[in-house]
């Protein structure tokens, strides 16, 4: 059980809390003094250093990313291969979980093995992978799908596994057959669950394509443009490509919780 | 657990029979069958693996036989090899995480005690997390260079975050009750910290340092494959370079077993402090 209160936890390290105060002019002082303070440096040249660049030059930097088209290139690339990866293990991932869940037996046989596989630092497993696959989109996609997956699996059994006991008894009192029982108690009351592995998934597969493109070099990414921006020494290009992965990050936390909302509202149940 | 053997009961209970008293073997057979089941698959696996590398269905490149990857982990710890890389990876886990541990305190709790503070810092931390460890590794590199700095810094971000978070909301959610009982008692605010938020907010402390230790193992290993000449990451790279998968696998399975043996222990400490949590159990 203590798989729940930690993938909650867990949840709540990638979902940003929100300030108890709701003065929200204090959250922009900080960033506001960081880019002036960032600003005056470079401007003053007292580091005489390649690596402080401005921020004009890191704008600057970023227009011609957006003229050229090139942002729109390698974003592409790597939300396309995300998505792919997405959806590939989010959905082997339910099925896998499902029968985890259900099924008292298969959990006996399979459960234990699964859990020693998700001990295993995702990363260590892309050595192993570019040998299988290679350094292409197949073994990022391999990669990204497992790293959908575990999430989505461990808490879509969570989710069945802990339905309450009363709405299964309402559902013996009034005589439901087991797929009725399945269908329209335990899947609707582990919804939220579900809701919060994939939701994991998202981010994962998010955080695994930067890696993906790190660790096997090939082709065009988001994350190609940082090692590109590292191995020329240019600031400019880092911070342009941090600050688009950050904010790509973002978009699809916010998406997530607006849909989760929805959900929240629409199965009628408090998260 | 209940709830799982009420599904069951549930999902089976077509089959219900009147029950009869099984014979004792018999019952002593089936508990044995039931423990042998979690082997079944592991096993299964393992012997397929052997019998492919026998029968030369999997070339030894593209998977190395189970021996071959025993017999160079017994290698590996025998010649001290293990342990030297075992030892650096420790030294530089241990650095980052009580960096970023202490560091993850004390923002944490800095922004739990004061609105203000929290007001002004926690909308550019959260900006600050939305990147992950990766992105910042050109950026960090670019600064101090490959060292180990680099090492200590990554890994003391990754597992700030979730410290700082988790410690934010422990101090967050005293409940109201207890406040309460330390106003009528007439306590200030220093007694109101020591004495109630943070005695409360101790587990979900814990949470968040076991959370932390997690993320700190995973960038370990991330950082040490990208950039290190040393250390269990770097085992694993460099057996890929030679392509000896025998000593990639081998990297692996120690790096898997040590996450696993210390997630363990974290686990047995966390399930202690949620047991001690005052006020009961939420």
């Amino acid at each position: 059980m203590s798989g729940i209160s930690r993938d909650a936890a867990e949840l709540a390290a990638v979902q940003p809390l929100r300030p108890a105060d709701r003065s929200r002019w204090r959250g922009f002082v900080l960033p506001v003094a960081a880019i002036a303070l960032w600003w005056l440096l470079s401007s003053l040249d007292i580091a005489n250093s390649a690596l402080l660049v401005s921020p004009a030059k890191v704008f600057d930097t970023a227009v011609d990313q957006v003229v050229t088209g090139r942002l729109w290139r390698a974003l592409s690339a790597s939300l396309a291969r995300e998505a792919t990866g997405f959806v590939i293990g989010t959905v082997s991932g339910l099925l896998l979980g499902a029968l985890l869940g259900l099924s008292p037996l298969f959990n006996r046989i399979v459960g234990p093995s699964f859990n020693t596989f998700k001990q295993i630092s995702l990363f260590a497993w892309i050595p192993l992978i570019s040998v299988w696959f290679g350094l292409g989109d197949v073994a990022k996609v391999v990669f990204l799908s497992l790293a959908a997956l575990v999430p989505v699996v461990v808490n879509t059994c969570d989710g069945i596994r802990t339905v309450p006991p009363g709405l299964l008894e309402v559902a013996r009192v009034y005589g439901f057959t087991r797929w009725q029982t399945v269908t329209q108690v335990v899947l609707p009351a582990a919804l939220p669950s579900i809701f919060t592995g994939v939701y994991l998934a998202l981010i994962y597969s998010w955080l695994a394509t930067i890696g993906a493109e790190y660790l096997l070099v090939a082709g065009k990414g988001i994350g190609n443009t940082l090692i590109e921006g590292s191995e020329h020494f240019q600031m400019d290009l880092v911070i342009f490509g941090m600050l688009v992965i950050g904010t790509v990050g973002w978009l699809m936390n916010a998406a997530a919780r607006a849909l989760e909302r929805r959900l929240a509202r629409w199965t009628g149940r408090a998260t | 657990m209940s709830a799982e053997a009420e599904l069951s009961a549930v999902l089976e209970r077509e089959d219900a029979q009147p029950t009869r008293a099984p014979l004792p073997w018999l019952r002593i057979a089936a508990r044995l069958g039931d423990a042998a089941l979690p082997w079944l698959l592991p096993l299964g696996l393992i012997a397929l693996w052997f019998a492919g590398a026998e029968q030369g269905w999997i070339s030894p490149q593209v998977l190395p036989p189970p021996q071959f990857v025993w017999e160079t982990l017994r290698d590996l710890a025998l010649s001290g090899d293990l342990w030297l890389h075992v030892s650096t990876s420790f030294a530089r886990v241990g650095v980052g995480f009580a960096i970023g541990t202490s560091l993850g305190l004390l923002l944490g709790a800095a922004m739990g005690l004061s609105q203000r503070f929290e007001a002004y810092v926690l909308p550019s931390f959260n900006a600050l997390v939305q990147i992950p460890v990766l992105a910042w590794l050109p950026f960090v590199l670019l600064i101090v260079g490959i060292g180990e700095p680099l090492k200590y810094i990554l890994i003391a971000k990754a597992a700030m975050v979730p410290v700082a978070l988790n410690t934010l909301q422990g101090f967050r959610q005293t409940p109201v009750a207890l406040r309460e009982v330390g106003q009528v008692y007439g306590y200030n605010r220093r007694q109101q910290v020591l004495e109630i938020v943070l005695p409360h907010a101790v587990p979900t402390l814990f949470t968040g340092v076991r959370l932390g230790f997690t993320k700190a193992w995973l960038s370990l290993v991330v950082v040490e494959l990208v950039a290190s000449s040393e250390g269990l990451g770097y085992l694993i790279v460099y057996g890929r370079q030679l392509f000896q998968l025998d000593l990639v696998m081998a990297a692996v399975i120690v790096v898997g077993a040590i996450g696993y043996a210390i997630d363990r222990l974290l686990d047995r400490l966390e399930a202690a402090a949620h047991r001690h949590r005052p006020g009961g159990a939420r």
